[in-house]
């Protein structure tokens, strides 16, 4: 690993992408909570807290903090994905016939339908808060972005929200793996504990992208 | 001709090795550094070897032809250690551990080394437990011990049924930490192809890197050879397809010479074998026979119906079955010693009870076991054993028993070394199962680890300084040396002849051969006509290989052919005097079974008035008959008794 | 013993020179095998057949044939070791395949492992990484009574279960990214797991952990497929210990 800029171990950058993994998964958990907010006919509750989490100090502090881990989670996955393909310079012929769990080994192709998603929504939704994007909807009366309507508007797309389903499935089977690979990498795992560890993270990999999918299709219909 | 003189000190028997340490001369710390001593093998002995002198600080070279000094065929060792350490308080003792040994080896080995050994085998239960081999515990965190053939008390302990690959990672480790350190440098992928000796004194080797197949010349004040037997002379046997005798083969033509070379040790619990194209025989520990009743059927129309595959063994009703070694031995039951079971096993299928296809099988049975302990104990136990039979022979042996005959396993002969375990080159030492000295005409189960492990830690790193003591004043040799040159000379022109024959016919096919002649002939049972005979095939064997073999590709790339055809080659003149040694001695003790001297009842009958010493044989020169020199043994402590096991 | 019947074969098989040549695959037809040869049989009656013809046999590595020494390797048909669970090359047998079946045989691939000819490669790697610290560093002739220490039953077992390493590199030939953190787990769990390992234990991790990347084997990516094709049956709660290790390791 000497031909790497920052000079860190193979454990080291697992461990850090373990536990940027993880923060992650919490905000992931908390967006879907906001987001939830769109099944109320009322804008005002989605519209109220995107505010908070637009204006709000302290939110704004880890704001920095959840880009900065979104960008080390993905630098680290594709410097990691590139020394793994150094360390084989002569592929087989024969495919692999190992039975590995389902999804384990495309983690870097998940991520990269994640960070596709990732690009998509920036555009639609942060950029225009920071204004670097002109909203297709006209502004709240106390001149912020009415992202309850825009959602709506764009959630109507069918061409939309099918690639946003898709999209989001991909971060279900981004997540589907992460979970207990994490752990794995941290160390924590116990025999008796093990099984449960698997379960939290299926059902947290079906839940979060199925809360998110919600949406769309009550626009939908 | 160098004289025999073993350098036994005086002395009582338990006071020799303390006597011998306190009195030896010792290389200070400084002198250490400027002494190199080359060890060939990365086995038990070698490693230990290898790892002890460079702790002390001496400047290691170690050999090995596989590609890891991990890979030494001590790693197949399955069943245990022997220690005298009396943990389970059932009476062992030093002395019990000497007497099981001398008896077992029938009285044909070195009184005061094998006291020796039983003496610093309780140390090396404890440098390997410091080292982290992790033998089996009880519950209370304690270690734990199961009983072996020829033993009255469990004295045997044991990782799983891994203990050789646990004992061999360990001396590994330490040597990996040698290596490191910088006191040792490993030439893996290296085979030794010749001694170099100056002077009357071991003082390097040619060895060729099999990469690159390069000669290259290696010094050293002293040459440490670690290679284990000649068990695949056989071609069959359960030795690893690269073990070979060619290190001391090569010594014994510059002037060491071979001990009892027709001691050889057939193991009673191999899988059988079953086709032409076979290259190995599988052992089954002989642990299992703590577990395992061995039976064939009582009649010989059941045994031809199992034979011919209409009835299984489960057909078979118990009254019906025949627990032979039960039978013939009440004391030791199934756990005589190797040479008495196979012998059995042997007896049994001749006359015709044996079972399997080919009617050369015993059966091994776990169902009492497993009826009495539970099948998680038994699989707890043996489960690797059980696991690998089962990927064999594609039976289940938790539902049939298994199936079993003997093989060759251990060779107890070996280059004969005094108690320094020098050999009779000045420098040249010789450890593990490569020497003679501990197991007489039988090896007890479990001693073969112990005493690798007693020569590398304890015995070498202090006899060798006894030696080297006087050579603090020999510096470093250049090995543009004459004597290097013409050595190396020696090897080149035997590979130039070899590669030159280009015959018909692979180098497999003929130790095939070799094998077919030294099993028929020299194997569990002897006799005279037999031997004669196999003189007179091995010879013209040995010319038609010569004449005949085929070696593909060239001497400088890989070349797995070439050296495949330099141990045959080797294994052509040894397997000779082999049957030599075997129709010296006219009597049958321990492996060496002459069917002309055995007891009514089928048991070995020794000749002590004519036979008690041990056969050293010395090369005399090319086309010369090998000369015979005896090293009478001498009991002080012990009477000399028949073996008996009933 | 049972079912013996005869078997037809095409190989595919990488020839390589030497280190330096460039390697290709070559079939070959063989007929006549018997159920019941070992896969490692099978290739010596090729070579023999090879031998017959003045052709060169093919080089592999292999010596103790009984599934322990670990020097045997082969990558066939996609899998380390062949079409079967728990077992070395040298323990696989013909009847796991089918009459008429192509088996392709390649080397072991990965940047640590170079192939030295044909089918055998240079795994000093290993020995390299075990050289750092698979060891405790005790010098012959110091070591107090076995028995003074006591180690309860569960962690010494834990522990035997982490040294059946045999040293083979399946789980870095199965390993999407040619890592070798079972290899070196298993053998920092060993000691880790051992009161007699415990002084050395943080040295350890960190400088046989540094060993493994500078070597340039690949990161795990948790895809368990090491512990699929381990011969020992090797489990990946080893690496999730070696993380624990080195993660305190760095910390404390």
């Amino acid at each position: 690993m000497n031909l790497l800029i920052v000079r860190m171990s193979s454990i080291a950058m697992k461990i850090w992408m373990s536990l940027l993994g993880l923060f992650l998964m919490v905000f992931l958990l908390i967006h879907l909570s906001i987001n939830l907010c769109l099944l109320r006919a009322n804008p005002t509750w989605f519209n109220d807290a995107a505010y908070f989490m637009g204006t709000n100090y302290v939110i704004k502090v880890f704001e920095v903090v959840l880009f900065g881990g979104f960008i080390l989670h993905i630098l680290i996955g594709i410097i990691l994905q590139i020394y793994n393909w150094i360390a084989r310079p002569v592929r087989y012929k024969a495919t692999s016939k190992t039975y590995t769990p389902f999804l384990t080994k495309y983690m870097i192709y998940t991520g990269a339908v994640v960070l596709t998603f990732l690009v998509i929504h920036m555009f639609n939704f942060y950029f225009i808060k920071l204004d670097w994007v002109k909203s297709p909807i006209p502004a709240l009366a106390n001149g912020h972005p009415d992202f309850y309507t825009l959602a709506a508007w764009l959630f109507s797309k069918p061409l939309y929200s099918i690639t946003y389903i898709i999209l989001i499935s991909g971060l279900g089977f981004h997540l589907y793996h992460a979970f207990r690979a994490a752990l794995q990498s941290l160390g924590l795992n116990h025999t008796k504990y093990n099984c449960a560890i698997e379960i939290i993270g299926i059902i947290y990999s079906i839940v979060i992208p199925l809360g998110f999918i919600i949406i769309p299709i009550y626009f939908l219909i | 001709m160098a004289e025999l003189i073993a350098k036994i000190p005086k002395g009582p028997l338990t006071q020799k090795w303390s006597e011998y340490k306190s009195h030896q001369n010792l290389v200070n710390p400084a002198n250490k550094r400027k002494l190199d001593i080359i060890v060939v093998g990365t086995g038990l002995a070698g490693a230990s070897a290898a790892a002890s002198l460079g702790e002390l600080g001496f400047n290691v070279k170690n050999f090995c032809y596989q590609d890891s000094p991990r890979r030494a065929h001590s790693i197949a060792a399955q069943g245990g250690i022997n220690a005298a350490k009396n943990y389970q308080n059932d009476g062992d003792s030093i002395y019990r551990l000497f007497y099981d040994t001398i008896k077992g080896g029938d009285y044909r080995s070195r009184e005061a080394n094998v006291y020796r050994l039983a003496e610093v085998s309780g140390a090396i239960i404890d440098h390997c437990v410091a080292q982290g081999v992790p033998f089996a515990r009880d519950y209370g965190g304690l270690l734990d011990n199961r009983s072996f053939g020829g033993a009255l008390v469990s004295r045997t302990f044991y990782a799983r049924g891994q203990t050789g690959q646990q004992l061999l990672l360990g001396a590994y480790s330490s040597l990996s930490r040698q290596i490191k350190l910088g006191s040792v440098t490993l030439y893996n992928r290296h085979e030794m192809l010749d001694l170099v000796v100056i002077d009357g004194k071991a003082r390097g080797i040619i060895a060729r890197d099999l990469i690159t197949g390069k000669l290259e010349r290696h010094f050293g004040h002293a040459v440490v050879i670690a290679t284990g037997g000649y068990g695949n002379l056989f071609y069959l046997s359960t030795n690893a397809m690269g073990s070979n005798f060619s290190a001391c083969w090569q010594i014994f033509k510059r002037g060491a010479m071979l001990a009892n070379p027709c001691f050889t040790q057939i193991h009673p619990t191999c899988i059988p074998v079953h086709g032409a194209y076979q290259s190995k025989l599988t052992l089954m520990s002989e642990s299992l026979r703590n577990d395992g009743r061995i039976w064939v059927p009582k009649n010989k129309e059941d045994a031809e119906k199992l034979r011919k595959g209409l009835i299984k063994a489960k057909d078979i009703k118990e009254p019906d079955r025949d627990y032979y070694l039960e039978r013939r031995y009440p004391a030791y039951g199934n756990l005589v010693p190797r040479d008495v079971a196979s012998r059995a096993a042997k007896e049994r299928c001749d006359a015709g009870y044996g079972v399997g296809s080919t009617g050369l099988a015993v059966y091994l049975d776990l169902e009492e076991s497993i009826g009495r302990l539970g099948k998680h104990v038994i699989e707890e136990r043996y489960g690797n054993l059980c696991q690998m039979y089962e990927k064999i022979v594609n039976e289940d042996p938790y539902k049939n028993p298994m199936m079993i005959y003997p093989a060759v396993h251990y060779t107890m002969g070996g280059t004969w070394v005094d108690y320094e375990l020098m050999t009779t080159i000045p420098g040249c030492y010789c450890l593990g199962e490569a020497n003679f000295s501990d197991h007489g005409a039988n090896r007890l189960g479990a001693s073969a680890l112990m005493q690798g492990l007693a020569d590398g830690y304890f015995i070498l790193p202090y006899t060798i300084q006894n030696y080297l003591a006087s050579e603090i004043k020999t510096p470093r040799m250049a090995t543009d040396r004459p004597e290097f040159a013409e050595t190396e000379k020696s090897v080149t022109d035997r590979i130039e002849k070899l590669m030159k024959i280009g015959g018909t016919r692979s180098v497999d096919h003929f130790h095939k051969e070799l094998g077919k002649i030294m099993w028929e002939y020299v194997g569990m049972g002897r006799n005279e006509a037999g031997l004669t005979k196999a003189i007179g095939l091995i010879c013209a064997l040995r010319e038609e290989f010569w004449k005949d073999v085929r070696i593909t590709g060239t001497p400088a790339e890989v070349n797995i052919e070439l050296e495949k055809a330099n141990r045959v080659a080797d294994f052509l003149e040894l397997g000779e005097l082999m049957a030599m040694d075997a129709l010296n001695r006219k009597e049958s003790c321990g492996g060496h079974f002459r069917e002309e001297y055995q007891t009514p009842e089928g048991e070995c009958m020794r000749n002590d008035q004519d036979y008690m010493y041990v056969g050293v044989w010395e090369y005399a020169g090319p086309e010369k008959p090998y000369k015979l020199n005896k090293e009478p043994l001498h009991y002080e402590e012990i009477e000399v008794k028949q073996r008996i096991y009933k | 013993m049972t079912n013996h019947k005869n078997m037809k074969f095409t190989l595919k098989i990488w020839r390589q020179k030497d280190a330096k040549s460039k390697g290709k695959f070559v079939t070959y037809k063989i007929t006549d095998i018997s159920s019941e040869c070992s896969f490692l049989e099978m290739l010596d009656i090729l070579n023999e057949q090879l031998i017959n013809k003045n052709e060169e046999p093919v080089v592999f590595d292999h010596d103790c044939r009984e599934g322990i020494c670990g020097m045997c390797s082969l990558y066939i048909n996609g899998r380390p070791h062949g079409p079967d669970d728990a077992i070395t090359t040298c323990q696989l047998h013909m009847r796991k395949f089918r009459d008429g079946d192509t088996i392709v045989i390649e080397p072991w691939r990965a940047r640590p492992f170079p192939v030295i000819r044909d089918l055998m490669i240079d795994r000093s790697a290993f020995d390299k990484i075990i050289q750092e610290g698979g060891f405790i560093s005790v010098n012959t002739g110091g070591a107090a009574d076995a028995n003074s220490i006591l180690i309860s039953k569960l962690p010494a077992d834990l522990s035997m279960d982490a040294a059946a390493c045999i040293g083979c590199g399946a789980c870095v030939a199965t390993c999407k990214n040619a890592s070798a953190m079972l290899f070196v787990a298993a053998k920092v769990s060993h000691f880790a797991l051992l009161p007699q390992g415990r002084p050395e234990a943080k040295e350890r991790v960190r400088r046989m952990v540094a060993k493994m990347d500078e070597l340039g084997f690949g990161n795990c990516t948790n895809t368990f497929a090491c512990e699929v094709e381990c011969p020992k049956l090797i489990s990946v709660s080893n690496i999730a210990r070696m993380n624990r290790e080195f993660l305190c390791a760095k910390v404390g």
